[in-house]
């Protein structure tokens, strides 16, 4: 269990380094939050030879619908606590193929195939406490933008700077580890001792 | 003299100000409780970053950004002479405080679609009215997050499995989410009367203070049989392993049908957000969870 500060743009050497089980904290402007519609327009635009409006190479791209108001014409992170990943396993491993993003955060983890694409283009996953919104929202210093705003204040494309946003911690590295896969074994190795607990047989 | 319905929703907003920014004084002492108790280093982290998220959110800020469903319990005594104004009062509350706060704007259509951008519409507030004796109203606001409320489930068991049954159904349930839910959770049960008053019963568990236990042994037998099954699974803080899955099993009953054994099971995630204040008949208000601090 190490503990790293890293700074954006992230090098691929830098996400091989990680580990299931390290703790991240990220600073940098090179914090976007994306959700289903993000995920689905980057690749159409993508498949369209466009260009998104920000560089995805070494990002932080985070799954989750913030809570915003404009203060004197300037918009801000309100609460900000990460969505449901396993949503975006549709376009995930596509995504961090055709954009090289070093860290995807959200929480519950994801499936197969982003694990697989994890390894392949040197990436990791970290989860961030659930509904930790407001604990987000002081690490997520700065909007820069607010891009896409036609998909709605959720799904729209959030440009950050953050400052020492964490904890992250790792639980999908980019050698095939995943923490949540370990978890459900761990967990079905003990169900006999959970049921005997209620008295129901196995 | 005061306007009642004024006074009523000012009293409405401070509450669903102080249930999204502050949790209830339970439901942070057994938080903080599980974060000394943890030995796995992993749920550690997971619980320190909830305790210092709660420390920041009582600064004003809604400590998650699902700031839930707008749902109410409303008690009102049969003498309080101002029942005709509360639905009205409640949910210009809920208007009000979705703008100042801010609360994200969780009320969509579910047939044509659209959010409506104030958190009311159709039936929603929800109100769950119970008329008491007396002459005063207790309002207690409880927004309710999606992801927990997306696990919450109603069985209607074969009477024959009985409550081994019951217990296997809410430990196999809380099995199959694995702490995706938010956890440490909070698990209401519901036992008996038809599925809709088991998940009704269920889910009114979740006002009950942390630490209290049912009243009948048997039934805190039950909380305590299925509070430490689920505690045994290892599934921890967020399903990342640990200690504390639940931090308190409710459980709660209503006489049966013969031919059956419904079972409602309400899920709560750690946000644990409810405030309870009382307004009697002369428009003087009690704080009852989230008190006013004296200067
Ligand atoms: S389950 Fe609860 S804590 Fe988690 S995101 Fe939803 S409302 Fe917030």
């Amino acid at each position: 269990m190490t503990e790293y500060h890293l700074t954006t743009p992230i090098s691929e050497e830098d996400a091989r380094k990680l580990k299931v089980g390290d703790i991240v904290y990220v600073s940098g402007e090179h914090v976007y939050t994306a959700r289903d519609e993000a995920h689905q327009r980057a690749l159409e635009l993508f498949e369209k030879g466009e260009r998104p409006p920000v560089d995805f190479e070494g990002s932080v791209v985070y799954h989750v619908g913030p809570v915003a108001w404009q203060k004197n014409g300037k918009w801000q992170i309100v609460s900000a606590g990460p969505t449901t990943s396993i949503r975006m396993e549709l376009f995930e491993d596509e995504f961090l193929r055709k954009y090289k993003a070093r860290i995807i955060i959200g929480k519950g983890g994801m499936g197969s195939k982003t694990l697989a694409a994890l390894k392949e283009v040197g990436a990791v996953y970290c989860s961030f406490t659930g509904g930790c919104g407001a604990l987000a929202a002081k690490g997520l210093k700065e909007v820069r933008a607010y891009e896409w705003q036609d998909l709605g204040m959720p799904e729209a494309l959030w440009v950050i700077t953050a400052e020492n946003f964490g904890p992250l911690l790792v639980t999908m590295d980019s050698h095939g580890n995943s923490l949540h896969d370990e978890m459900d074994k761990k967990v079905a190795a003990r169900k006999a001792e959970v049921y005997a607990k209620i008295g129901v047989q196995v | 003299m005061k306007d009642p319905a004024q006074v009523i929703q000012d009293t409405t907003v401070r509450l669903l100000r102080k249930a999204a920014t502050v949790l209830p004084a339970d439901v942070e002492k057994a938080l903080r409780a599980a974060y000394e108790r943890e030995t796995n280093a992993t749920a550690k982290t997971q619980l320190e970053a909830i305790v210092k998220n709660i420390g920041i959110a009582r600064e004003g800020i809604p400590m998650c950004q699902d700031t839930g469903i707008m749902i109410f319990y409303v008690k009102v005594g049969e003498k309080f002479p101002f029942m005709g104004m509360i639905r009205d009062a409640l949910t210009k509350a809920v208007v009000q405080a979705t703008a100042e706060i801010p609360l994200r704007p969780n009320a969509v259509n579910p047939i044509v679609g659209g959010n409506s951008g104030d958190n009311t519409g159709k039936k929603i507030p929800w109100i769950n009215w119970e008329i008491v004796p007396g002459d005063s109203l207790e309002i207690t606001a409880f927004p309710k997050g999606g992801g927990s409320e997306n696990v919450s489930i109603v069985g209607m068991l074969k009477p024959g499995v009985g409550l081994t049954g019951v217990k296997k159904l809410v430990v196999d349930n809380a099995l199959s989410y694995m702490g995706k839910a938010c956890a440490p959770n909070i698990i209401g049960v519901g036992i008996g009367g038809g599925a809709d008053i088991a998940i009704k019963i269920a889910k009114q568990q979740l006002l009950r203070p942390l630490d209290d236990h049912h009243p009948e042994p048997e039934v805190a037998e039950i909380e305590k049989e299925i509070f430490e099954a689920i505690n045994a699974t290892g599934i921890g803080p967020m399903g990342l392993g640990g200690d504390t899955t639940v931090l308190a099993v409710k459980v709660d009953y209503a006489m049966r049908h013969p031919a059956s054994l419904p079972v409602g099971v309400a899920v709560q995630c750690w946000a644990a957000r409810r405030s309870t204040a009382i307004i009697t008949k002369d428009l003087s208000v009690q704080y009852v969870t989230h008190p006013v601090e004296e200067k």
